[in-house]
Formats: C-alpha cells, sequence, structure tokens
C-alpha cells in the first residue's frame, strides 16, 4: 500500500533523509520512530507528495506520488505535524469544504462529514469557529479531515501531540482500529504508543533506518527489555555533536 | 469544479472578517467622493466620467487592491494549511485560479457598488454608456493586475505586512511612471527612449485608451499578459519554495 524506495531528500548541503526504503501493507500500522529532526516529517511530507524527493521514489497503492500526484493524493488522508486549519471557518464549514475538494457532493458529502465528526467526537463544537477552539478539538478536526473520504492510506505525523491524556487513549484505539482495514504510517516520540497501538515500527537516525521490527521484537533487542532503552541506544542525541 | 470549491472558500473566507466590507466601503466612498469633490463632477458640465470619476481609480486600487490579496499565500504560509492544500488532490494552478478569482470578485463587487454616479450622469445627460462600461472594464482589469502582482508577492513571503508593503510599492510605480507630470520630469532627465521603456510598465496608456472607449488588443493583451506573468510566477515560487 505505501511504498517507500530509495528516498532521500537534500537540503542544501543537509541530507534530511538519506536513501529511506521500507513499506506498508494493509492492515499494518506502522510506527515511525526517532529523534527530532531525523527526517521523519521530511519522509511524511515526500510521501505525501507535499515536497518532492531529490532521488528515489514513494508509491501509494502501486501509484508513484512523483508521476502522478493527483491519484495519489486521492489515496492518502494526511495529518500534518501542526494541525494546520482554516481559522476563519466552522469546523462544519471546513469539513464541508475539505469534502468538496475530495470530490464528495450531495448526501455523500453530508454523510461523510457527518461520518467523520462522530469518529473524532466534534459533534459538540461543530458549529464553532475553528480559531475558538482548543488544542484537542483544533487536532482531531485536522484528523477528521484526513478521514473524510475513507482513504486507504492514512499518513498522522504525531497525531497525539498535545492532547491530554484520555484523548491520547481515544485516539490510539481510533488508529488501532482503523489499521485493521487500512495502511497507516504515524510517527511519535512517545514510545508507549508503539506498544499500544503499532503491528510494525521503525526507528530513523539522521535520515536512516536503524532498526525495523515488531514491538515485540524490539523489545527483545533492547538491553533490559525496555524500547527507550533501545531508542536511546541507536539514536544520536543532538546534545552529542 | 476544484477551481469553484476554491474561489468559494475565499470568498466566504473575505466575508467572514471585516477585510472586506471595509475594502469596498472604502472604495466606494473615496471613489464617489472624490469623484464628486476633487473631480469637479457636477461643475464640468461634461456627461462623461473619464476625469472625474475613473481617473482617481488606479490611484485607489495602488493601496486597495495590496489590501485585498495580501493575505492569499502568505496567510496559507503562516498557518501551514499550504501543507494541506499541497496534499488535496488540487492542482496549484486550481488554486491560484480559484484565490485570483476571488480576490477579483472582492473588486468587483465593490466597483458595481459604484452605480450610482452612473445613474447621476444618465439623469443629468446623455453621456456616452458604451465609453463608461469600457471605462469600468478597464479600471476592473487595472484593479486585477494590481490583484495578481500582489498574489505574486504573497507567495514569497509568510508575512502580509511586508507582502503588503511591498505590494503597495510596486503599484505605486507602476501608477506613477506613466501619469504624465512625472513623465514630464522623466523626459527632461533621461532620454526618450527610456522613458518609453518605463511608461511601457505603466498602467495608464492602456487604462486611458480604455476610458476613452477604445477597446484596442494591445490593451487586451498587455492585461491579460501581465496578469498571467504573475500567475505563472506565483506558481513558479510556490513550486520552488517546497523543493
Amino acid at each position: 500500500m505505501i511504498e517507500v524506495l530509495n528516498l532521500s531528500k537534500h537540503f542544501g548541503s543537509k541530507i534530511a533523509v538519506n536513501d529511506l526504503s521500507f513499506t506498508v501493507q494493509k492492515g499494518e500500522v506502522l510506527g515511525f520512530l526517532g529523534p527530532n529532526g531525523a527526517g521523519k516529517s521530511t519522509t511524511m511530507r515526500m510521501v505525501t507528495g507535499f515536497i518532492p524527493p531529490s532521488s528515489g521514489e514513494a508509491k501509494i497503492c502501486g501509484i508513484s506520488i512523483t508521476n502522478n500526484p493527483t491519484e495519489a493524493k486521492k489515496k492518502i488522508g494526511y495529518l500534518p505535524e501542526s494541525a494546520p486549519l482554516y481559522n476563519d471557518m466552522t469546523v462544519v464549514g471546513f469539513l464541508k469544504f475539505c469534502a468538496e475538494i475530495r470530490k464528495l457532493s450531495g448526501s455523500a458529502k453530508k454523510d461523510a462529514v457527518e461520518r467523520a465528526i462522530e469518529t473524532c467526537f466534534l459533534g459538540s463544537v461543530a458549529n464553532q469557529s475553528i480559531d475558538t477552539l482548543s488544542k484537542g478539538y483544533r487536532h482531531r478536526t485536522c484528523l477528521a479531515q484526513a478521514l473524510l473520504h475513507d482513504p486507504e492510506v492514512l499518513i498522522l505525523d504525531e497525531p497525539t501531540d498535545g492532547l491530554d491524556p484520555n484523548q491520547k487513549y481515544e485516539v490510539r484505539q481510533l488508529i488501532k482500529r482503523l489499521g485493521e482495514t487500512k495502511a497507516i504510517l504515524f510517527s511519535t516520540h512517545i514510545l508507549e504508543e508503539v506498544e499500544a497501538s503499532c503491528t510494525r515500527a521503525i526507528i530513523v537516525d539522521s535520515g536512516r533506518v536503524v532498526e525495523d521490527g515488531t514491538p515485540a521484537e524490539l523489545i527483545a533487542k533492547a538491553p533490559h527489555g525496555s524500547l527507550t532503552e533501545l531508542f536511546r541506544k541507536v539514536t544520536t542525541s543532538d546534545t552529542t555533536a | 469544479m476544484t477551481i469553484l470549491t476554491i474561489f468559494r472558500r475565499e470568498l466566504k473566507s473575505y466575508f467572514a472578517q471585516p477585510t472586506a466590507y471595509a475594502i469596498i466601503a472604502i472604495f466606494v466612498l473615496l471613489s464617489l467622493g472624490f469623484g464628486f469633490t476633487f473631480g469637479d463632477f457636477m461643475n464640468v458640465g461634461d456627461a462623461s466620467l473619464q476625469f472625474s470619476f475613473f481617473f482617481w481609480h488606479p490611484w485607489l486600487y495602488m493601496l486597495l487592491a495590496p489590501a485585498i490579496a495580501m493575505k492569499l499565500w502568505s496567510d496559507e504560509q503562516r498557518n501551514g494549511t499550504i501543507e494541506l492544500l499541497g496534499t488535496f488532490p488540487v492542482s496549484t494552478w486550481a488554486a491560484i485560479v480559484g484565490k485570483f478569482l476571488a480576490a477579483a470578485a472582492v473588486s468587483l463587487i465593490a466597483l458595481v457598488l459604484t452605480f450610482p454616479i452612473v445613474i447621476t450622469v444618465n439623469y443629468l445627460g446623455e453621456p456616452d454608456n458604451g465609453a463608461i462600461i469600457a471605462g469600468y472594464i478597464g479600471s476592473f482589469l487595472v484593479c486585477c493586475t494590481f490583484i495578481a502582482i500582489t498574489m505574486l508577492v504573497s507567495a514569497c513571503t509568510r508575512d502580509q505586512v511586508v507582502c503588503l508593503i511591498v505590494s503597495v510599492a510596486i503599484c505605486t510605480l507602476m501608477v506613477l511612471c506613466g501619469y504624465d507630470p512625472v513623465t514630464r520630469e522623466l523626459a527632461k532627465a533621461t532620454s526618450l527612449g527610456t522613458v518609453e521603456a518605463i511608461v511601457a510598465f505603466s498602467v495608464w496608456d492602456h487604462f486611458t485608451s480604455l476610458n476613452r472607449g477604445l477597446l484596442r488588443l494591445q490593451d487586451a493583451v498587455w492585461f491579460t499578459g501581465f496578469i498571467s506573468l504573475c500567475l505563472v510566477g506565483t506558481s513558479t515560487i510556490l513550486s520552488a519554495k517546497r523543493a
């Protein structure tokens, strides 16, 4: 479903992503781990077609995102890192706009918006202006946008960032449930999330994959059976120059 | 279809905030106000709107068109919504054209609301209404040109204030460099060739010919060419920024 082949990205002389390859199959939830600046967001931006790769390729359901971006983008639901939204719209207005962009109309549009509102628990703020929402609601509104067209592939950049523990739990359950029928790639640096909702995880550091396996395999490799120890061992801290 | 979706969102966004109302009100009040006062509309005794009314439009647009269009791309970049737009199955072109048309629609509404002066002039005399329509078309095209320039600038920066200042400066230059008193001074200082080159950059020549009721091919080419160039430039800048 998601195929990433030798993907690289350079910004000037800086190498953000270095020859990265992985695949995510249908029914799989891949946790994408790594320290800040490891190239997680850059990779996701390339896979979703927001920025072009310097070399390599990403395919969504067999469609190349560089050669046929419009078709490939139809298959993707994407939650960007900062959960950007149009502040002058209401939650419903925003979701309707996104549904129209996804070529949904009439009752299909209405149903899709209602379903997304229900899935993301937005009922109580549906007619509220987005600039009055709290961070948790903003995040969930942006997540709802990614689910509208019932995409085959979900790419979520830190979906639980800024949520309270209850909301985090809900979102993890949601990811787990959606993962049964979709291919999901989500990034995080909260390691407990990997155990809670991933079927597989990769750890990247300086734009390269340094570990790849199921949560159980990774824990078996870890020094004291803790993912944190493994994470600290295989990644470089930004304080060590 | 997607152009229409983008257009509708942008237009709604203008009227969800005071921006559009303020700009429309200022334009209508000032253009009519200047027409009836400085333009000496009532005393000229000429049933034409060329000097009394349309003359003021480029001066108003050089300040107001950037105010309409400054948010088009800088806001998307500041809020990060450009990342949503860039990952929706929408071409950059559809977004650019949709946004441009929305800003143009705001200015068109403002222009339509100046209709009282047309009624007045028809009540008082027998004007050449063809020339008035041509004047309106010219005025609208000048505004569209300035909107396109501002859109290009807004693609370069995430800061609306920077965008406003730079765009106003460019539009002001485009108004001033073809304004007769300025060209006369320029002619004294430099060669005729240089003056002609500078004047070619100005909106006046094309605007005045339309204002006289002349629909010339060269003006149509100049306006559409200039606007297209700005839109292509916007697309180039947006792609370059993502790379």
